[in-house]
């Protein structure tokens, strides 16, 4: 899918501005976006998933631009997969409702035609027999991978992933992780903001390094890791080897 | 020994046993009993309760008016309720400010006050004459500033993620209200709404003051003529207990049926 923007900024109130003005243009199939806490990354998923809208700048996704009013934010957010950090499950549905009510109410499927959906996804990421469980009686793993099943179940161009392992034990990020890998494969193009570096090295094609609300660094997820250019990214990669096994 | 025990007490895992909750209970209702009735012999009175054959027609009566009451107020407030949460968030000041100080006037000041402030000048002055609907409007009103802090705090629980996962899988602003904000509130605000329509009844007694024929005011009536105080009373709070019980009882059904978090 392509994305593209030019001038995309955002600045809360009086605040100090999160995103800079930032230009991108590029097909996107798995990408990364990776950087320091407060760096904007999830400020920058949000506007791309039409949930926010950027202070100053526009939004082109494939060829068409987003528009900025309610009805056409709705249309294009219909389009999209969101998965959250936490917490993003109805917590009064169980999670076969969770799936299925968005599929009957937005995208005008039967009872029918929803339920069998949403049982095929959960039986193939090993929830078969918790569809009637709502979230607080889910593990973290389980609401993420129903998270996910609910995000995939309409067919949505693009998936957007805010850092969807990061309140998961790593036991149950590897799982959650794999299914991602497994709907890349199938060809499900994904933006995801996640501290994973491994995962964002061999899983996704193209990395981006936001810190303090720019874009400093785009490119091939290998030659980002291996071939870092800017002070910050060096620095940034050397924290997170410091501990590494 | 431990047997003895566990009939006795109780630790947080094993469900208490129905002989257990049957025994203490008995014991309990024995021990009030007894309170009541060293009390009375204390003070010399012999309890008699055969003179409410005599009233029973006039009992039923103000039984059937306090339960109308409360069924009318428990409306009216629910309503007067809703618009005043919503208000309190409203973009224009004028009706934010209003409901706010509706709000805060009506729970700082004691219910008694009002009933004689809206009866006599607010009910005199718009000419209202009907007790029976001056009493469920002064009770709404009273109540209704209650049942707005129940759903503002409901409205408030309700965490961004939710609102935010509604529009991301692209609900729009009434589908969202449908399937979430509203079953959320719902689970929420229906234990505290049936708790406070217990409130309502009990507060109804009040009414009295301003002469309204419910059952406080006729038991009142009916101790004027007797002198039989006691008994009145004890009756009196035998049948707010006949409504009142089963509406906690619900309400902690309601409580257990909704919580979903944990």
């Amino acid at each position: 899918m392509k994305i593209e923007f030019r001038n995309l900024s955002k600045q809360f109130e009086q605040n100090r501005p999160i995103l800079q003005p930032m230009d991108f243009c590029d097909e996107v199939r798995a990408l990364a976006v990776i950087g320091p806490s407060g760096g904007g990354k999830s400020t920058l998923l949000r506007i791309l998933g039409g949930l926010l809208a950027p202070t100053t700048g526009d939004l082109w996704v494939d060829g068409e631009q987003v528009g900025t009013d309610d009805t056409a934010l709705q249309k294009y957010r219909r389009k999209l997969g969101f998965v959250f950090q936490q917490g993003g499950l109805f917590r009064h549905m169980n999670a076969l409702a969770n799936i299925t009510t968005p599929l009957e109410q937005v995208h005008g499927f039967s009872h029918t035609k929803a339920c069998g959906r949403a049982m095929e996804l959960l039986t193939r990421f090993g929830l078969k027999d918790d569809w009637k469980k709502k979230p607080a009686e889910l593990s973290g793993g389980q609401q993420q991978r129903v998270a996910l099943a609910r995000a995939v179940a309409a067919k949505p161009r693009l998936l957007l992933l805010d850092e969807p392992t990061s309140a998961l034990d790593p036991e149950y990020t590897t799982e959650v992780l794999n299914i991602i890998h497994e709907l890349k494969k199938e060809g499900m193009d994904f933006i995801i903001v996640t501290h994973e570096m491994g995962f964002a090295r061999h899983a996704c094609d193209k990395v981006a390094f936001l810190c303090e609300g720019t874009l400093m660094e785009y490119g091939e997820s290998e030659q980002i890791f291996t071939r870092p250019e800017t002070e910050k990214l060096h620095q940034f990669l050397g924290k997170l080897l410091q501990w590494n096994v | 020994m431990k047997r003895l025990r566990k009939l006795f007490w109780t630790t947080k895992k094993e469900p208490v046993s129905s002989a257990a909750i049957m025994l203490n209970l008995l014991f309990v209702v024995l021990l009030w009993i007894m309170l009541f009735w060293v009390s009375l012999r204390a003070i010399q009175v012999e309890l008699d309760f055969s003179f409410l054959g005599e009233f029973r027609i006039r009992v039923w009566d103000g039984f059937l008016v306090t339960l109308g009451l409360s069924l009318f107020s428990l409306l009216l407030s629910l309503v007067i309720g809703a618009l005043s949460a919503a208000g309190q968030g409203s973009p224009l000041l004028v009706v934010r400010y209003f409901c706010n100080i509706y709000v805060k006037f009506i729970r700082g000041t004691p219910l008694i006050m009002q009933i004689y402030l809206f009866f006599y000048i607010v009910g005199t002055a718009w000419g209202v004459q009907n007790r029976f609907a001056a009493g469920v409007m002064i009770l709404s009103v009273f109540e209704g500033a209650y049942i707005a802090e129940i759903i503002r705090g409901s409205l408030l629980s309700i965490e961004g993620t939710q609102i935010e996962a509604a529009r991301a899988v692209g609900f729009t602003r009434k589908q969202t209200l449908r399937y979430v904000v509203l079953p959320q509130m719902v689970a929420r605000t229906l234990p505290a709404l049936t708790g406070q329509f217990a409130s309502i009844i009990k507060d109804s007694s009040l009414l009295s003051m301003i002469a309204v024929i419910e059952l406080t005011q006729t038991m009142r009536e009916i101790s004027a003529v007797n002198f039989r105080l006691f008994e009145c009373y004890l009756f009196l709070g035998m049948l707010y207990l006949c409504l009142t019980l089963p509406i906690s009882l619900v309400s902690e059904r309601l409580e257990r049926k909704f919580c979903y978090e944990n």
